[in-house]
């Protein structure tokens, strides 16, 4: 039966980072973006203490396994909640939280138990630990099949060569002297074989020829670090691959990999949400303070301006959330998203770029101020309208879908 | 606990209107814009499916369900998607018998339900717009005032469906408090009553199987059990969300209606080599369609789902009414740009769809949920 009331578990957590956003990320927002590649350790070690009594990113738990997808079957749920709620304290901090992120949610995904063993116990420890994903490459964005970093078998080991840029917590996760953390690589183990031959491979924290050669100055979420990792004969054991080794007839080994993105599309498009609502929770709190209350339910030829706009903002955040709850409520259950996943990212990336860059305007003179918070959120936004898949990949991916076409028939 | 499911009850009637709209009413679509009317053994048809009579409790003659702005919503969306007019043209009888199950008395429900049980189609209507460019729901410029016993209506509507041949209509009018505020009521008024006059059948744009009217109330004198929920704000709150969603539900329908004939269309017409469909420039519109067609659909049953619970879902139905009626000309407008020179030409049914989906920025209390 259709419900959108949040179970009461579910409101009671989102009450509880709400309070934390509010008192411990917003304090430290525009420090942390005027101080770019200086880290909030105060903030990264409460996290990290207090996550260890939540969940509040992927990969923390099993969903593959049955049996405990019984136990939590609110997790992506829960998640899109929560990271609504962080990336309205602040998108950057929200970014920069410890925890298995991106790389954990693959070695959770494909990974062997052994692999999750040696990789997930990690995160239960007493300091702060970071994992990442790298993927993009100098010459290969969105057209991830077409990347040039190789793996090559030599003995027991893999050995890496290649450059990767854009690698989220990059830094955090690559370098041990900040945690001992490790980045999920992708590679091509036979580059003629396309995108059959594209395998991810797991490099520990301070292995060596991984070296974080810099991390990038960028327009928003300046306290999260962007890393650009360069790997020269890096070798790793061979068990550190995830998935087989094998390069099959078909490309389904790659659609293995990309099912990933069904998960933390959601994710990305909640993190847009908080930072939307953040930006029009000021809007509306301002007007307040000018006497201006929205009328919902005025004739149309009596709405202001300034309510239609506002109103626009909001139902426009409404539509992007309830896409993204959808995404998540159908993994949770079991059902395959992936176009349902694709259409919360694109609304929401689209969305949150286009309510942040009105509400600068809407707050005039103010809104291009440094003194408020506005335009830092009209920064950050834009980030979600790009990673995890640019709003074009994703409407690519929605128009395959819905006109059964495959990526040679559309490109 | 948050659920994007319908239940088994509600599936198995979406499935049956789905089936209805495909079968019945897409088919009679084009003939019956032509021609001005619905046929009769299509209202026939469209009314044994029971959405009517349905809700209506089993002491007046109906089966008794319980009323859904849900399920309401559901099939208003999948019959609009067959057709927006002839749509409209069956559900019009909700227009007057929901209000009543919702705020009329036992008496009232009792004399004017039963005719809403029958074996044939029987028209009901509801007067809500009038025919100013500030017409404003809220506010409407007709009165009500109380005389004795009884109340007084006066004043000039359009856009009334079946005005003509319903019985009784609601009419939607503005009872002056003491303070000078103006406060909407709905009203039952018999078609017989002296001063009522049913207007020309007006030359629409879109909606044109469908008949409506224009009424001129001239000091029509009404019982004080017509007037539904004196004085009760909040009843008239839910009522305006109840238009509102049934309004926007239409209007998904009809979006989706333009979005799955452009999709369609796009893969079987070849240029340059290839189905149109293959050119990004085609496959983004359909894409963007396709995301908003849910976005939309999730708006109104989120207004419709707190309306269920009985709670006021004012800012949840109007941000829906807004966004279905911008959304759905966008889309209509955008299915006939897919089709080129074709979408202007009538053997298509796209240019049938966006001068239906047009009406939705003015049209208020067509449909309910």
């Amino acid at each position: 039966m259709v419900d959108f009331e949040l179970s009461p578990e579910i409101m009671a957590q989102r009450e509880q980072l709400h309070m934390l956003a509010e008192h411990a990320m917003r304090p430290i927002a525009r420090e942390y973006d005027e101080r770019e590649h200086e880290k909030p350790w105060d903030f990264i070690n409460m996290m990290w203490q207090l996550s260890k009594a939540s969940d509040i990113g992927p990969g923390k738990e099993g969903k593959q396994d049955g049996k405990k997808k019984a136990v939590d079957s609110n997790r992506n749920l829960r998640t899109v909640i929560a990271v609504e709620e962080l990336s309205w304290g602040d998108a950057g901090l929200y970014l920069s939280i410890p925890g298995p992120g991106l790389g954990g949610a693959a070695v959770q995904a494909v990974g062997t138990p052994e692999q999750k063993e040696r990789f997930l116990s990690r995160f239960k420890g007493d300091k702060p630990v970071w994992s990442a994903m790298a993927i993009t490459e100098p010459g290969a964005g969105s057209d991830s099949a077409a990347i040039q970093t190789t793996a090559v078998r030599d003995g027991d080991h893999w050995v890496l060569n290649g450059t990767k840029i854009f690698c989220t917590s990059g830094l955090m996760a690559g370098d041990p002297k900040n945690s001992n953390g490790f980045i999920v690589v992708w590679a091509t183990v036979d580059r003629a074989a396309g995108r059959a031959g594209i395998k991810s491979f797991i490099v520990d924290a301070g292995t060596p020829g991984m070296t974080v050669a810099k991390c990038e100055d960028k327009l928003g979420i300046r306290a999260s670090d962007t890393a650009t990792l360069i790997f020269e004969d890096c070798r790793i054991p061979l068990d550190n691959i995830l998935g087989s080794p094998e390069v099959p007839k078909t490309s389904e080994g790659f659609k293995g990999v990309m099912a990933t993105f069904d998960a933390t599309r959601p994710i990305v498009a909640a993190s847009a949400l908080g930072v939307g609502r953040a930006a029009l929770d000021f809007v509306r709190e301002e007007l307040k303070k000018q006497g201006v209350e929205i009328r919902y339910g005025v004739a149309p030829s009596k709405l202001t301006a300034i309510e239609r706009d506002f109103m626009d903002m909001e139902t426009q955040l409404q539509a992007a959330r309830l896409l993204t709850w959808r995404a998540a409520w159908m993994m949770d259950n079991g059902q395959k998203n992936n176009l349902e996943a694709s259409m919360a990212k694109a609304k929401a990336g689209l969305v949150v770029t286009q309510v942040t860059q009105k509400a600068v305007e809407m707050l005039g003179p103010l809104g291009y101020s440094r003194q408020l918070l506005v335009e830092k959120w009209m920064r950050d936004a834009k980030i979600n309208d790009i990673f995890e898949g640019t709003q074009q990949i994703n409407m690519m991916i929605i128009a395959r879908r819905i006109l059964g076409y495959t990526s040679k028939e559309l490109s | 606990m948050i659920n994007f499911e319908l239940d088994d009850e509600q599936k198995l009637i979406r499935e049956t209107v789905i089936a209805f709209a495909r079968d019945e009413i897409r088919p009679h679509a084009r003939e019956a814009d032509e021609k001005g009317s619905v046929p009769a053994a299509l209202l026939q048809r469209g009314w044994d499916l029971g959405l009517v009579q349905n809700m209506i409790p089993e002491e007046y003659g109906g089966f008794g369900t319980e009323h859904s702005a849900l399920t309401g919503a559901v099939i208003a969306e999948e019959l609009a998607y067959g057709d927006l007019a002839i749509a409209t043209h069956l559900l019009a009888p909700r227009l007057l018998t929901v209000p009543l199950l919702e705020f009329g008395s036992t008496e009232l429900k009792s004399r004017l339900l039963p005719a809403f049980c029958g074996e044939s189609f029987e028209p009901g209507s509801a007067a809500v717009v009038e025919p100013r460019f500030d017409f404003d729901p809220a506010a409407p410029a007709t009165t009500l005032r109380r005389e004795g016993d009884d109340y007084v209506v006066s004043g000039a509507k359009c856009y009334v469906p079946l005005g003509a041949q319903a019985k009784h209509l609601l009419v939607l009018a503005g009872l002056t408090n003491g303070d000078g505020a103006v406060h909407p009521q709905a009203i039952v008024v018999a078609r017989d009553t002296p001063g009522l006059r049913v207007g020309e059948r007006e030359k629409n744009m879109g909606l044109k199987a469908l008949e409506t009217t224009t009424l001129d109330l001239d000091a029509c004198r009404v019982p004080r059990d017509q007037v539904l929920a004196v004085g009760d704000q909040a009843a008239m709150r839910r009522l305006a969300n109840l238009w509102r969603v049934g309004v926007s539900a239409m209007a998904v329908g009809v979006a989706r209606a333009a979005y799955d004939y452009a999709r369609e269309y796009a893969k079987e017409r070849r240029a340059f080599g290839q189905a149109i469909g293959q050119k990004q420039a085609i496959a983004f519109m359909l894409a963007e369609m396709a995301m908003e067609v849910d976005a939309m659909r999730l708006l109104v049953w989120e207004a419709a789902w707190k309306l269920d619970r009985h709670e006021d879902a004012t800012r949840e139905a109007y941000l829906a009414r807004r966004y279905t009626s911008d959304v759905t000309l966008r889309i209509a407008d955008n299915a006939l740009q897919v089709l080129g020179g074709h979408g202007y030409i009538r053997d298509h049914m796209v240019e049938l769809f966006l001068r239906n989906a047009r009406g939705f920025a003015t049209l208020e209390g067509l449909a309910i949920a």
